[in-house]
């Protein structure tokens, strides 16, 4: 096995070019959807699917916005290039019931599309809503890390293009280090809320496309702590109600169906009138 | 259960998902049911047992159909069941998948609802096929209740782990409780109830456990509001019952509350009505068994849409 590949995406030197869409559609022949205007800030793709396997997000936090500043301390509007993230515990793996979802020898998370029958269970699994089904091929997509680049010794093809270096591939040793070094000096800036997520095994057992950020994950619509769980977790609590479901029905129908009224029985046919009882006699306690 | 933060994509699970789920509630619930009147009914209720059976075949036929339709590639679905990948080739069973277990589980219990189908029409012996009298002379007697008993294993089984498919997510609502499972076998039980009371008309001989039923079905309701109850108090707990329940979501809750109150009334529902003195008087009135059994099924199909719906919105 290959060492293991990944991303580093500093964001806090992303500048929204989105020169990584575009080389990611154009290296893996995506068409791209039909353009919408979002009205979202410099942000036209929307999420990233099928079709986009790159998708830079544009926050506007106007939390770090004051009368007396219009700079935001470079946190005013965040830029995140998204991705898959490569889940060294990926939830998309785990429920495709075709094992479609392998690891490459680059211990990245990759789709074959010859086997994925379209089920779309992936899709509800992903916490971070990468994966996108495809109308066309009748399955479903998302970012390969360039496994046919990688395959050639060649860089992924959004990181070739990132200008600014926001998006690095490597070793994720050496993506490991130089992330470390920039977390320090940005520190010694003075970002006080710059941190790496994915970087350790806090996130899904860690994440070989992990990010900078400079700002809590949840402004960049990343999930923590207990929202960043993977499926298999309610597996035991749902099989135990089904399972005491089972046993109260169960226990519920023998009653109902033991619990009847008897059913009515037929009446009997009429008796032959009875003697004349001797004269003398009384009837004694008999039904009434 | 903490509030839940969700940043996923919908799968699109519809229309064909929603009628799956029907079918495979009702299919469980159908085969459980004539276990249950067979092995603790009485005698008369074999006619309604050999229904629930006969009933079970083309509800559990029509599941697979749904699931390939739904699907993005129909003709891989066996990929479902054999691993035609890198890994491959190997059988296909990953426990931690519902997806995968409930492949095998719908295809083992479709064996036994056909072994119980042909042991049905061997012993009634109205239609005759080859091998007829064998089935009938091995199954008719305790091997085919031990079918039963764990064809209703399954059959139970079935009937849940949709709910369980959907908790094993992480789409908003469906992982954020635990009930989903125990609520869809207890709705599915309730509407194969129905189904059979529906059914009933059609062989002779199975009114006779109209009323069995009926109280069963009684039981189911009030299994199925106790699970409702745990799922509204998780969705709560979690943040997401308004995604939930809210806006336009609530119309589908209230028909699903409203099928559940003439199964636990006793189908018997309270009639307000205002005399010419003007003294308001309750009188009971007695809601036929056809007219409950179509409005717990139409519960059932409300309860699955809402589910389904409003995670997806």
């Amino acid at each position: 096995m290959a060492e293991a590949k990944g991303f580093f995406t500093d964001t806090s030197v992303c500048i929204g070019c989105k020169a990584c869409e575009v080389a990611c559609k154009e290296w893996n022949q995506l068409q791209g959807d039909a353009p919408v205007f979002l009205a979202d800030s410099f942000d036209n793709t929307g999420k990233l699917d099928a079709q986009n396997w790159r998708h830079v997000k544009f926050i506007e936090n106007d939390a770090h916005l004051s009368a007396s500043t219009t700079v935001g301390d470079g946190q005013a509007w965040l830029m995140m290039s998204d991705v898959c993230k490569h889940c060294q515990q990926a939830s998309c793996a785990e429920v495709c019931p075709t094992n479609a979802i392998v690891r490459t020898e680059f211990d990245t998370v990759f789709i074959q599309q010859d086997v994925c029958n379209g089920c779309r269970n992936c899709i509800s699994a992903c916490p971070y809503g990468v994966i996108g089904f495809s109308e066309q091929t009748g399955t479903v997509h998302k970012c390969t890390l360039c496994y046919d680049r990688m395959q050639n010794q060649l860089t992924p093809a959004c990181a070739k293009a990132c200008p600014t270096q926001s998006i690095q591939f490597g070793n994720l040793t050496d993506l490991h280090s130089a992330a470390d070094k920039r977390l320090a000096q940005l520190r010694q800036l003075g970002y006080s809320k710059a941190q790496l997520y994915g970087r350790d095994d806090k996130v899904y057992g860690g994440l070989n496309s992990f990010f900078l950020l400079m700002d809590e994950p949840a402004v960049y619509g990343l999930p923590t702590g207990e929202s960043a769980q993977l499926p298999s977790h309610n597996n035991v609590g749902g099989y135990l109600g089904v399972l005491i479901a089972s046993a109260l029905a169960l226990i519920g129908g023998i009653v109902a169906l033991r619990r009847r009224r008897e059913p009515t029985p037929r009446p009997a046919p009429p008796e032959p009138e009875p003697a004349a009882e001797p004269a003398g006699t009384t009837s004694g306690g008999g039904d009434r | 259960m903490p509030l839940a933060v969700h940043y996923t994509q919908p799968p699109e699970w519809r229309w064909y998902i929603l009628g799956y789920f029907l079918l495979a509630g009702l299919a469980g619930g159908a085969y459980l049911l004539g276990t249950l009147l067979r092995l603790a009914g009485r005698p008369s209720d074999e006619p309604a047992s050999r229904l629930s059976f006969l009933l079970a075949l083309p509800l559990t036929a029509l599941c697979p159909l749904l699931l390939i339709v739904d699907l993005g590639q129909p003709v891989r679905f066996w990929h479902m069941m054999v691993d035609s990948g890198v890994q491959g080739p190997a059988i296909n069973l990953k426990y931690l998948s519902p997806m995968s277990l409930g492949v095998w589980g719908l295809l083992v219990f479709a064996v036994f609802v056909a072994l119980t189908f042909l042991e049905v029409v061997a012993t009634d012996g109205r239609y005759k096929y080859p091998g007829s009298r064998l089935v009938a002379a091995v199954l008719g007697g305790f091997l085919g209740r031990v079918v039963n008993v764990v064809g209703s294993v399954f059959g139970l089984f079935v009937a849940g782990y949709t709910g369980v498919l959907l908790s094993v997510s992480n789409q908003p609502v469906w992982s954020d409780t635990y009930a989903l499972g125990g609520l869809f076998l207890a709705s599915g039980l309730s509407g194969a109830g129905a189904l059979l009371i529906l059914c009933a008309p059609w062989r002779r001989g199975s009114e006779a456990s109209e009323e069995g039923l009926a109280g069963a079905d009684s039981f189911f309701a009030l299994l199925e509001l106790g699970f409702l109850i745990v799922l509204f108090a998780t969705l709560a707990v979690a943040g997401q019952l308004t995604q939930a329940v809210g806006p336009p979501w609530f119309v589908l809750w209230a028909i699903v509350l409203l099928s559940l109150v003439p199964p636990l009334a006793g189908r018997l529902t309270s009639r307000l009505t205002v005399g010419a003195g003007g003294t308001a008087a309750l009188t009971n009135v007695r809601v036929s068994a056809a007219a409950t059994a179509v409005l717990v099924l139409v519960g059932m199909i409300a309860l699955r849409a809402a589910v389904l719906w409003s995670a997806q919105s």
